[in-house]
């Protein structure tokens, strides 16, 4: 008997069904990977498990009992206890004003562990088990306290306090950095080692599935596309989506190097650049050179300080020193802002909801006062069909599109005013492997038509190895390592360079 | 957090200072005089130098003095019956206190039946989050009258006149309590909506926690703080409505007392009470900020 069986569950969200008949038993010990991209019904699926979502029809046996139907007063005995969750977001995932060790503590409370000495105990016990320093010291801390990878360690000590027989760990690394993520991934490994729990992990990351899972469960729009043990499936996916999931995925496939051209004029010198916020130096002299028509990669970890560079060079932020000329020449502030625009990472964010399409990318535009009316009304028609977007959706607002679309819409307008120079800040971090490939592609297409620069900020390795020309590496507001992308990643001089690339080279077992 | 309070509690000085100022500018200019309406009487027999000298002893001194005065807890006296302001306002305040205390410790638990109430959902919900308009769009004075109507006369459950302590009071602090309940309610029930939406919340519920367990350990504190800005705003509203309050029901009080100035023309009465509202005011929300970082951690660093 399988520790879980699912069998034909189906959910909904009012009358759109998200999760259409899907079966799969996750056995003792086990780990099985849900891979999907958004909205393919992974998540829904993990909620709908552990009755956060009640389930339409279908059966979920846990030991071979229905819970299901489930009342959600009878379902409390299950949670925490026979099933535990680590979530998506560490950052949003704990009551901001809790202190740790009661969050902790509490779900020893909810199932009566024992009395306020034992809770004491055990909370010290797993926040030294999941390898916090100073256990003592964290559990009167508050979550903002904490760095992103400290908050998930803690999210996972809850999921294992009661030692439940299934984990649910809902796309548990896809907020933390790439050296943070294979930490937290090898700790869960070890925990499941350690106490036999079987893991059903829920990624889009084909990477993190492939090496991490003993087996695959690949979803899309509700459905179970392809099922079967790791290695089978990516020796020989059955599923042409399956096929093309793996071909968009930069980890899993080798592309040659961009060939790099050193005659061509600087577009971007940094020189000597230094930014302070009070006593902290969150730059600390940084100089790079970005060829004209080429991709530079400013690349590193939360906090490392390629925001703080991106938003100097962007002049939303001023230098405490040193020098950013871009173009050849200092341009007065708002020349400048013809010449560089900025593509954010969160295309929900920074899109006006309120606003159209058509309006969204016209105001650059009007702001500068390009051509009357129909003048701009020719140049947003011409600005979509260069993104490949439909004209059909000039008249949508952003709340209506795909992420993907969103993210070719805040392309569209960055390209409206003619820069030479796009700063695209971890532009497609926020996007399904699929989606991003399309991205990716469309920036190389306009890079190569329009002679963009691009600065490209980015904390994935991979996708940085495919778009750039050139690489910066940073750690602590330095730049550690630069060279063309082919050195970086194929002799990369420093340590801290190699142990950013080892994290992401995740081998296949 | 030292610099944040001092920060706060300067601002309040100042807004202090702006309250006292606007009063007394504005009662000078005000249209009227009250030392003529109250001596000018035939017959009293006071001559017109007599009058002269009994306005010199109202305004001796100007603003600076009156500011040295009031700091020194000296109001000066009153225009209408000639004792002190002091003596006047510690004769209403009491009963101001207890009504207006009352009155927000009833506000804010009919505000916590309503939002929580709602929020535990249900086939009542739509029907409890239509109450805070109700409350709000009722005048003051006209449910004052209809709880006396209703209660008094009708049910005969308290009487009009006489009566505890406690039968004085319900009524008028019932009358006090409904409009301003209604926006801690309405703020209170949208915090708390805005709440349930955060990714913490089903966390908690996969540790096995009750949706009370959910409510009242998780997310009332973290609705509590746009809450509390509101009662600290809607307290202003408490003092303009223990005036009308205490006329309805006839209860002597700082509300009573500013009646009377003001059909007196009774300057320096106004002056007090409004210096003492706006102390009170300003208490309050300086109290409101010093629980913000309380609540809120992340705002104490």
């Amino acid at each position: 008997m399988s520790l879980l069986d699912v069998r034909d569950l189906t959910v909904a969200y009012g009358r759109q069904v998200a999760v259409k008949g899907v079966s799969f038993t996750v056995g003792q010990g086990e780990v099985v990977a849900v891979v999907g991209e958004s909205g393919s019904g992974k998540t829904t699926t993990a909620n709908a498990i552990i009755g956060l979502h009640p389930a339409a029809s279908g059966e979920v046996l846990l030991n071979g009992v229905d819970i299901a139907g489930w009342s959600q007063r009878r379902l409390r005995s299950i949670r925490g206890h026979g099933i535990g969750l680590v979530p998506q977001d560490p950052s949003n995932s704990l009551n901001p004003v809790m202190r740790i060790g009661r969050q902790i503590g509490e779900i020893l409370k909810i199932h009566n562990y024992g009395d306020r000495a034992d809770i004491r105990r055990r909370v010290i016990e797993l926040l030294t088990r999941v390898g916090l320093d100073d256990p003592e010291r964290r559990a009167g801390q508050y979550p903002h306290e904490l760095s992103g990878g400290m908050r998930q360690r803690v999210l996972i000590a809850i999921a294992i306090a009661l030692r439940p027989g299934l984990i649910i760990a809902d796309e548990p690394t896809s907020a933390l950095d790439v050296t943070v993520q294979r930490r937290i991934l090898d700790l869960i490994d070890d925990l499941r080692k350690e106490y036999g729990t079987a893991v059903l992990l829920v990624t889009h990351d084909l990477g993190v599935a492939a090496a991490r899972a003993d087996r695959l469960v690949v979803m899309k729009d509700g459905l179970i596309e392809e099922s079967g043990g790791v290695r089978e499936v990516l020796a020989a996916p059955a599923s042409p989506y399956t096929r093309r999931l793996f071909q968009d995925a930069p980890a899993l496939t080798a592309r040659p190097y961009k060939p790099f051209d050193a005659a061509a004029e600087p577009a971007i010198v940094v020189r000597d650049l230094v930014k302070e916020f009070g006593p902290f130096r969150a730059v600390d002299g940084v100089s790079f050179e970005v060829r004209r028509g080429t991709t530079h990669a400013l690349v590193g970890e939360s906090g490392s300080g390629k925001t703080t560079t991106a938003r100097v060079v962007t002049r939303f932020a001023e230098a405490t020193s040193g020098e950013v000329v871009i173009g050849g020449d200092p341009a007065g502030p708002r020349a400048f802002r013809r010449r560089v625009q900025l593509v954010y990472q969160n295309p929900y964010g920074s899109l006006d909801p309120r606003q159209t399409v058509a309006a969204i990318v016209e105001e650059p535009l009007r702001n500068f006062r390009l051509g009357d009316r129909t003048a701009r009304r020719a140049r947003v028609r011409e600005l979509l069909e260069r993104v490949a977007l439909p004209g059909t959706l000039l008249g949508r607002r952003p709340a209506e599109l795909s992420g993907g679309q969103r993210q070719r819409v805040a392309i569209a307008r960055a390209l409206a005013v003619e820069p030479e120079v796009v700063v695209l800040d971890e532009a497609v971090s926020a996007l399904d492997v699929t989606v991003q490939a399309q991205i990716l592609t469309l920036l190389e297409e306009l890079q190569r038509d329009l002679g963009l620069t691009y600065l490209f900020i980015s904390h994935d390795l991979a996708v940085v190895r495919q778009i750039s020309h050139t690489v910066s590496v940073m750690s602590k507001g330095r730049i550690v390592e630069s060279g063309t992308t082919n050195q970086i990643f194929d002799s990369p001089r420093e340590d801290y360079t190699r142990e950013l690339l080892a994290a992401v080279a995740e081998p296949v077992r | 957090m030292t610099k944040y309070l001092l920060k706060r509690a300067g601002q309040a000085l100042l807004v202090l200072w702006a309250a006292f100022t606007a009063a007394y500018i504005l009662l000078q200019a005000m249209p009227g005089d009250s030392i003529l309406i109250k001596f000018q009487d035939p017959e009293l027999g006071l001559s017109p130098e007599q009058i002269a000298k009994i306005r010199e002893y109202y305004d001796a001194g100007g603003y600076l003095h009156t500011v040295l005065g009031f700091l020194h807890g000296d109001f000066g006296y009153s225009v209408d019956t000639g004792t002190p302001v002091v003596e006047r306002l510690a004769e209403g305040l009491p009963e101001t206190a207890k009504l207006a205390t009352c009155a927000f410790v009833l506000a804010v638990l009919l505000a916590v039946l309503i939002a929580f109430g709602s929020a535990y959902s249900g086939r009542l919900r739509g029907l409890l989050l239509a109450v805070p308009s109700l409350f709000i769009s009722v005048p003051a004075f006209w449910l004052g009258i209809l709880l006396i109507q209703v209660f008094s006369f009708r049910l005969r459950l308290v009487p009009v006149i006489g009566g505890t302590e406690l039968q004085q009071l319900v009524l008028p602090v019932l009358t006090l309590a409904v409009p301003i309940s209604a926006p801690i309610a309405q703020v209170l029930a949208r915090s708390i909506d805005q709440v349930l939406t955060q990714p913490f919340v089903p966390v908690v519920a996969a540790k096995g926690a009750s949706r009370s367990w959910i409510l009242w350990r998780h997310v009332a504190r973290n609705a509590l703080p746009p809450t509390l800005t509101v009662a600290g705003l809607v307290f202003g509203e408490l003092i303009a409505g223990s005036v009308v309050t205490e006329t309805v029901f006839g209860r002597t009080g700082v509300g009573r007392l500013t009646e009377q100035a003001v059909n007196a023309q009774d300057a320096p009465v106004l002056l007090a009470v409004v210096v003492l509202a706006a102390t009170a005011f300003v208490l309050v929300n300086l109290l409101v900020d010093v629980l913000f970082p309380v609540l809120d951690p992340r705002l104490a660093t």
